[in-house]
């Protein structure tokens, strides 16, 4: 048996019933990574052995009766969370040696509930990109088409559980990283509302949009990884004290009674037709589920990303000046003063995206430059954010496309950034709105790639999103699908 | 308006990094562009709008002013890449 394919709750059921032991579990999740990962290269960071070490622990804690809601189950970890003594790189060069002394809280908490983490997987250079090729130890590929990008900066996460070199995974999403490779890779990705879930120990990109969240093969295992990674925490001062009720209660209600709205200016000039289609069709699925559908619109969109790529860059190169060779991470050792090892050392331990992002974030908080780039930004922001509170006065939750397009082949696009930058001009809203988003497999292009339905709703509406999602993936009926050639 | 490499190298130097004179080229190219696609922003009259710093409404986290178990010494300079046991190595500063 394919233990490797199966879900979360699937995999505790047998856990439960000792039909199959956590090491088991791991040893065929770990055969699965040796069989594939040459082609989908998820994982920068594999351990073996403490996984299997961990599984061990948790067959112990089954055989109790005290596992926690994950234990036994396999889970791979985006390189942005930092895991205690296990090597976290953010896919730079300038932390590859970097071995954190404390877990992520987030860790902690899917330690707590019995999870096995695997290892470390891709993403793009501090999460700064859209496909994952900024990855500095070479970019991970959509296991639908390994000609293919698998989506960024979260692509490692993705394409492992697409490719199911895990059962789960966690990511972040800054701008659209965990929805954006979700949609490519055919999966299923949430980024909780700001606040949600605690970004202790996550590395810092952009603090005020940054926010970690589950990629997992069904709608029913995003929930039980919300139950276990939400929550307040008192090493995060911008996490929200609000209960956590139990995710996965909300699923099973139909759609009568609730109102979903599609926003006009999320099907742009530029929008796939066959992305387009896919969408309506899961449109569609969520009114023969009892919803009703209605048009909205959110009048500011267009200028999300523009607020973005001022807001992110400039708190970027404000987060991105503590890697300075002094205290962790690359020192450049020819240099014999300490502003050569700052220069040398970043110099070489950052890449050219990264580089890009400290310069526009740098020139807009320059001195003279503040008012017309970051000040203004941010009042724009007010007014995108005040968009989606009028349109949640009367929707309970809204539909929309992912990104504007399928995925596109490995280096189409490395050379244009600002292409690239437009192309998370779906979902950067959310997170300057702080509100959550999920990402749910709607269908496939003609070229046989993934494309993901998009819904969001209000701050802390996590059970009405999930419940929206959860309807539409019983009618699509299409989450089981796996990549065929891999 | 169009950003000239010495304004790059200016910002560079500020946010300490060296960056060769076609590093510099291409990045004031690629920064034009980004700036003036980001221009759109002033079509829209912003006078009145208060700017957002936080994306939702969290009023001052405090908390009790204890000490709680942190960090010991040798953990927090296990990545130091020059350490003496006691505290980050550098040159000599002044």
């Amino acid at each position: 048996m394919s233990l490797h394919r199966l879900t979360i709750h699937e995999l505790r059921e047998m856990l439960d019933g000792r039909q199959v032991s956590a090491v088991e579990l791991t040893r065929d999740v770990l055969q699965r990574i040796e069989k594939v990962e040459d082609r989908v290269k998820a994982y920068i960071t594999l351990d073996p052995e403490g996984a299997l070490k961990r599984a061990e622990a948790s067959d112990a804690e089954l055989k109790k009766g005290t596992g926690g809601p994950l234990c036994g189950i396999p889970f791979s970890i985006k390189d942005v969370l930092c895991t205690d003594g296990m090597r976290t790189t953010c896919g730079s060069r300038i932390l590859e040696n970097f071995v954190p002394p404390y877990d992520a809280t987030a860790i902690v908490k899917l330690k707590a509930a019995g999870a096995v983490l695997l290892g470390k997987v891709s993403m793009d250079e501090f999460a700064m990109g859209s496909t994952s090729e900024n990855c500095a130890f070479g970019p991970p590929r959509n296991p639908w088409d390994t000609e293919y990008i698998c989506g960024g900066s979260s692509g490692g996460s993705a394409a492992s559980v697409a490719a199911d070199e895990c059962i789960a995974s966690l990511g972040t999403d800054t701008g659209g990283s965990i929805r954006q490779p979700a949609s490519h890779c055919g999966v299923v990705g949430l980024k909780p509302t700001y606040g949600r879930v605690s970004r202790y120990g996550l590395v810092a990109f952009a603090s005020s949009l940054d926010q970690a969240g589950p990629l997992t093969k069904d709608v029913t295992d995003c929930a039980l990884m919300m139950n276990v990674i939400s929550g307040h925490d008192a090493k995060d001062s911008t996490s929200v004290d609000q209960k956590v009720p139990d995710y996965r209660i909300a699923l099973t209600e139909g759609l009568q009674g609730t109102k979903v709205g599609i926003p006009r200016e999320y099907f742009i000039k530029g929008l796939d037709p066959e992305v387009e289609t896919a969408v309506r069709q899961g449109i569609n699925s969520l009114r023969e589920a009892g919803a009703e559908i209605v048009e909205v619109s959110l009048p500011h969109n267009d200028y999300c990303v523009a607020v973005y790529y001022i807001v992110a860059p400039a708190e970027a190169s404000s987060n991105l000046a503590r890697y300075d060779g002094v205290r962790y991470g690359f020192r450049d050792r020819s240099s014999d003063t300490l502003l050569d090892i700052y220069k040398n050392s970043r110099s070489f331990g950052f890449g050219d995206e990264v580089k890009r992002r400290i310069i526009i974030g740098t020139y807009a908080l320059s001195s003279g430059y503040y008012d017309a780039y970051y000040k203004k930004a941010s009042q724009v922001r007010t007014l995108i954010t005040e968009d989606f509170k009028k349109v949640f006065e009367t929707c309970d939750v809204l539909a929309s496309p992912v990104t504007p397009t399928p995925a596109w082949k490995l280096a189409e696009k490395i050379d244009d950034p600002l292409s690239l930058y437009l192309s998370d001009i779906l979902t950067i809203s959310a997170n300057l709105a702080g509100i959550p988003g999920i990402s749910v497999p709607c269908g496939f292009s003609s070229a046989g790639l993934p494309i993901g339905l998009q819904i969001q709703a209000s701050h802390f509406q996590e059970e009405k999103l999930l419940r929206a999602a959860y309807n539409l993936e019983q009618r699509m009926n299409i989450s089981h699908l796996r990549p065929k050639n891999l | 308006m169009k950003i000239t490499p010495q304004e790059i190298s200016h910002v560079a130097d500020l946010a300490r990094l060296h960056m060769s004179r076609e590093e510099l080229e291409a990045m004031a190219l690629q920064l034009d562009d980004i700036l003036n696609y980001v221009a759109k922003l002033n079509e829209l009259d912003t006078e009145s709008v208060t700017p957002t710093t936080h994306a939702i409404s969290i009023t001052n986290a405090f908390r009790e002013d204890v000490v709680k178990p942190s960090l010991p010494r040798d953990k927090a300079l296990a990545n130091g890449p020059k350490q003496n046991g006691e505290a980050f190595v550098v040159p000599r500063v002044i």
